[in-house]
């Protein structure tokens, strides 16, 4: 294993552990450090990479496998995840068990019950973000784009139906009104 | 001390529970839930196990990933390894966490490689752009759903406002949010419970 693997592996593994909120929080620490201070990356293809990623299905951690790839290939990949995904999941298996362990315990309930509103507040937060990051272009786009984000959580909050169809949708009128 | 806070059973309203799954289900339930999972995996791993298996409940989902959101790292994947442990330990860990990531990140390095060939087509960019807004949207809507499934009580919907608010438009850091909020909503279930109590 090459010594850039090590570091990726290594810096992955210490991010890992302070990114509460998930791949989309730590971005800018990952910038800095592998933009910035390492030069792995250039500014541009870290953009198209995070991009890609977002627009990729699944969660948007797969970009430190973007970035793991660029810096050393497939090993590169392997280490950033495992280094990254490592952690958490030995963190969160440790939660479960205290959880599943203290089921009865009403202390316990009040703290799993109160963290509810706080997540899903941020859940609407990450859409409502992502939805305005969304509303660019001409003034005309910027209104197609808000009535797509709007009608779609119309549908899936109301309609049983999969999002499948409000994604789908969106994406052929992006195709016929966005496409100037 | 405290009694329950919920006065009515955990799934009220929502039909009875499936038998719990193995890890071969598990992996199978989280594959479809990471390929679909253009905009927020989350919300497909929600319609998967609470909507489409019934293998919990609303509440019971909501709980958990309410604490995959405080602990490091993305709230699905942490949700995938409690989830997996709860119904089949280890293998269900690792059978829902390697679900949720292995086919997205096939897609996703296929993307990666032969993104040049299309990157600057404008038709693909227009249909991307569409995409997700659309998807934003979908998480809006999914996050709407799901209070309304829950039916909190004014004083939580307050709180969940206040972090929507916190987070989107303050742009005041996770961590904070979930410091600050996080107690004070616990602080609300705990005194729900106890009027509920004394009622």
């Amino acid at each position: 294993m090459s010594a850039v693997v090590w570091d990726l592996f290594l810096f992955f593994l210490k991010l890992s552990l302070v990114a509460v909120g998930g791949a989309n929080a730590a971005v800018p620490s990952m910038h800095h450090e592998v933009v910035e201070l390492r030069g792995w990356m250039t500014d541009a293809s870290f953009s198209q990479g995070y991009a890609l990623a977002s627009a990729a299905p699944g969660p948007n951690v797969l970009f430190v496998a973007v970035i793991g790839w660029h810096v050393a290939g497939w090993q590169g990949m392997a280490a950033s995840l495992i280094g990254f995904l490592g952690p958490t999941f030995v963190l969160a298996w440790a939660v479960a068990m205290l959880t599943q362990r203290l089921a009865g315990d009403a202390r316990m309930a009040a703290l799993r019950a109160g963290l509810v509103p706080v997540a899903v507040g941020l859940i609407l937060a990450t859409g409502l973000v992502t939805g305005a990051a969304a509303a660019r272009g001409t003034g005309t786009e910027v209104a197609v784009a808000v009535v797509i984000t709007f009608a779609s959580a119309i549908f899936v909050w109301r309609s049983r139906f999969s999002p499948i169809w409000t994604l789908l949708a969106g994406g052929l009128l992006g195709l016929v009104l966005l496409g100037q | 001390m405290l009694k329950p806070t919920a006065p009515t059973p955990d799934h009220a309203g929502e039909p009875p529970l499936n038998p719990p799954p193995g890890p071969s289900q598990l992996f199978a339930a989280f594959a479809k839930a990471g390929l679909m999972g253009f905009g927020g995996a989350q919300v497909w791993v929600r319609r998967a196990l609470v909507e489409e298996r019934r293998w919990m409940t609303e509440r019971d989902y909501a709980e958990v990933l309410g604490l995959g959101q405080v602990l490091p790292g993305p709230n699905v994947g942490n949700a995938a390894v409690m989830i997996g442990r709860r119904f089949a330990g280890l293998p269900g860990s690792f059978a829902a966490t390697g679900g949720l990531y292995l086919f997205p990140l096939v897609v996703l390095m296929a993307l990666v490689l032969l993104w040049q060939e299309f990157a600057d087509d404008p038709h693909v960019a227009a249909f991307m752009h569409g995409l997700a807004c659309a998807a934003a949207g979908m998480v809006i809507g999914n996050g709407l759903r799901m209070t309304g499934r829950l039916r909190p009580p004014p004083e939580l919907i307050a709180i969940g406002l206040a972090s929507t608010l916190a987070a989107a438009w303050l742009r005041v850091p996770l961590p904070l949010i979930v410091l600050v909020l996080g107690p004070v909503s616990v602080a609300a279930v705990v005194w729900r419970g106890r009027r509920g109590a004394r009622a």
